[in-house]
């Protein structure tokens, strides 16, 4: 067979209809929404091995290795307990103060973690995504995965707390997992949301600590949600009590304290707001995410 | 096929006899930006200033760093691809792989490129084969797979020529032993196309040999080879085809040892 006779059809045709005829694709092409999801389905095993990855390299220095898992949110307790529930005394009108505060110390982190390392899943991982071909969504994906195995650590240490503080196991208790599943839906979106917005901005970095600050104080973590109708206007009062993260939080203390006060008292409202948001986050999060898809290896 | 012996794949050719082409290369540009780099804009002052101002930063610049390539690549095929520093290989192989979109023009591939090189960060705190495990899933192979391929790679990898470095984080590694495991990682998984930059030109002589085994193996499965190099001897030892870029222009396209006899002369006369 003589090479001539074989060039000859291509030579006819444009580079774009050879590559037509041939099934090529455009490379780095985006693909579709479903065909997304679809593909960062298949990486699931990616994602869980990725972010036990995570989780194992962040404390592979430390001496006492995973134990800081635990020992971490007993410490942030501690200090928290001391400044506001000692130093400050703003206990004030809530009864068991302290799993109050741990209550909502713990899912405040949770969310508070994922944003923060929400904003480098791409730009601290360029290498891995300039090397390998993978739904880049995976990343931030697995940050929420990671910081969701922290925060199991830390509400093994909240249920004790919780019990050694003379709460009662009730049924009520079961909601924590929807409450859970809720939040880790609404993080995954936000985590998705920011990582796009990091890979754009860089400055975000710099900035993010002092909003997620901001939100923590918006957010009653460390002292009674009746601050809010009781010091702001109306208007204001109702927004900060329909943010997601005080949705969260009180999804968690209604269901684990039996007398804490609470901002969205009314169960439909609560759990609503909880389910809306986590719609809201994750299906935004997701699309916004995707549609910067073949921009993130530019860097 | 006598006439083509290093070709030898199977299904290099559709039932008529016509070559598939794999990669298609067409007239494309790439601008990119880089940020960060020097300059004296950096101080906060001259930040203030450019905030005030509302001018862009100096330190974002734009480099035009290919410049109207077209090629089309063929299954069976190995190319290396040559040129002197910041020719533009680099860039082309990121935009062949699909991680840099290309400004002007197109590139169509077939299947998913995989780029292989030197820069390939994986996570450096933990061990080898816990990075091979990583690594094989992220190119997208079952759980299965990865289970029965890990031993393989570490042992072509040969990290544990030296005692049990498998089982050591990969910060303990010697640059060398990183680029063999990232080497034999991609190197695992058959590909359509794969894309190797500079990789050849880490490890001593015997892994180079292996490699350079492995590169043959990969374009007897019916893939498709780029290889980036600054050593001419690996890439005549493996490519018949050559393509030299020269500022991000196409110089030569051509049998390896006529666009390596340009491209030496060239050089010496610089």
């Amino acid at each position: 067979m003589a090479d001539t006779a074989l060039a000859a059809p291509d030579s006819e045709l444009s580079r774009a209809q050879l590559a037509a005829r041939h099934g090529l694709t455009v490379a780095g092409e985006r693909p579709r929404l479903v065909a997304y999801g679809r593909q960062l389905w298949s990486y699931r095993y990616f994602i869980m091995a990725y972010a036990n990855a995570k989780l194992i390299a962040a404390f592979s220095t430390a001496r006492l290795g995973r134990v800081w898992q635990v020992l971490t949110p007993l410490t942030n307790a501690a200090v928290y307990y001391l400044i506001f529930g000692i130093i400050l005394n703003t206990k004030g009108t809530i009864p068991n103060f302290i799993a109050y505060l741990c209550t909502g110390l713990f899912v405040f982190t949770f969310t508070q973690s994922v944003v923060l390392s929400g904003v480098t899943a791409i730009t601290g991982n360029l290498g891995l995504i300039r090397a390998l071909h993978f739904p880049r969504a995976s990343l931030p994906i697995a940050i929420t995965l990671t910081q969701f195995q922290h925060l199991a650590a830390s509400m093994v240490v909240l249920m004790a707390i919780v019990l050694a503080t003379g709460e009662p196991v009730t049924v009520k208790w079961l909601l924590v997992l929807p409450a859970l599943l809720l939040q880790c839906i609404f993080n995954a979106g936000l985590a998705m949301a920011m990582a796009r917005l990091g890979a754009k901005i860089t400055d975000l970095k710099q900035l993010m600590p002092f909003v997620v600050r901001t939100w923590m104080y918006a957010s009653g973590v460390l002292y009674s949600v009746e601050n809010f109708a009781r010091h702001l206007p109306p208007t204001v009062a109702t927004l900060v009590e329909i943010n997601p993260l005080l949705v969260y939080i009180e999804a968690m203390r209604d269901a684990l304290l039996t007398s804490a006060p609470l901002a969205n008292s009314d169960p439909l409202r609560l759990w609503g707001l909880a389910v809306g948001w986590a719609l809201v986050a994750g299906l935004g999060g997701f699309i916004y995410f995707w549609r910067g898809e073949q921009e993130y290896g530019r860097g | 096929m006598a006439d083509r012996p290093q070709a030898s794949g199977v299904g290099a050719t559709t039932a008529e006899g016509e070559r598939i082409p794999t990669v298609i290369v067409d007239d494309v540009h790439i601008v990119y930006r880089v940020h960060g780099g020097g300059g004296g804009g950096n101080t906060p002052v001259a930040g203030l200033r450019r905030i005030l101002t509302g001018k862009r930063s100096p330190v974002i610049r734009e480099v035009h760093a290919v410049k109207g390539v077209s090629f089309t690549a063929y299954r069976g095929e190995a190319i290396g691809l040559m040129g002197s520093n910041g020719s533009g290989k680099s860039t082309l192989l990121r935009a062949i792989a699909g991680l840099l979109p290309a400004t002007r023009g197109a590139i169509y591939t077939m299947g998913q490129p995989s780029l292989l090189g030197v820069n390939a960060a994986l996570l450096n705190d933990l061990t080898g084969e816990r990075n091979v495990e990583l690594g094989c899933l992220a190119m997208g192979m079952s759980r299965a797979d990865v289970k029965r391929l890990t031993p393989e790679i570490i042992e072509f990898s040969g990290i544990n020529g030296r005692g049990d470095f498998a089982t050591l984080p990969m910060r303990t590694y010697s640059s060398g032993m990183a680029a063999r495991l990232r080497f034999a990682i991609a190197a695992a998984k058959k590909h359509d196309v794969l894309l190797i930059d500079e990789a050849l030109g880490t490890g001593d002589a015997q892994f180079r040999r292996r490699s350079e085994e492995r590169v043959r193996e990969l374009r007897a499965a019916a893939g498709t080879v780029f290889l980036v190099s600054h050593t001419i001897g690996s890439i005549r030892s493996t490519c018949e085809r050559s393509i030299w870029l020269e500022s991000g222009v196409l110089r030569m396209d051509g049998p390896t040892d006529e666009v390596v006899k340009e491209y030496e002369a060239f050089m010496a006369k610089k």
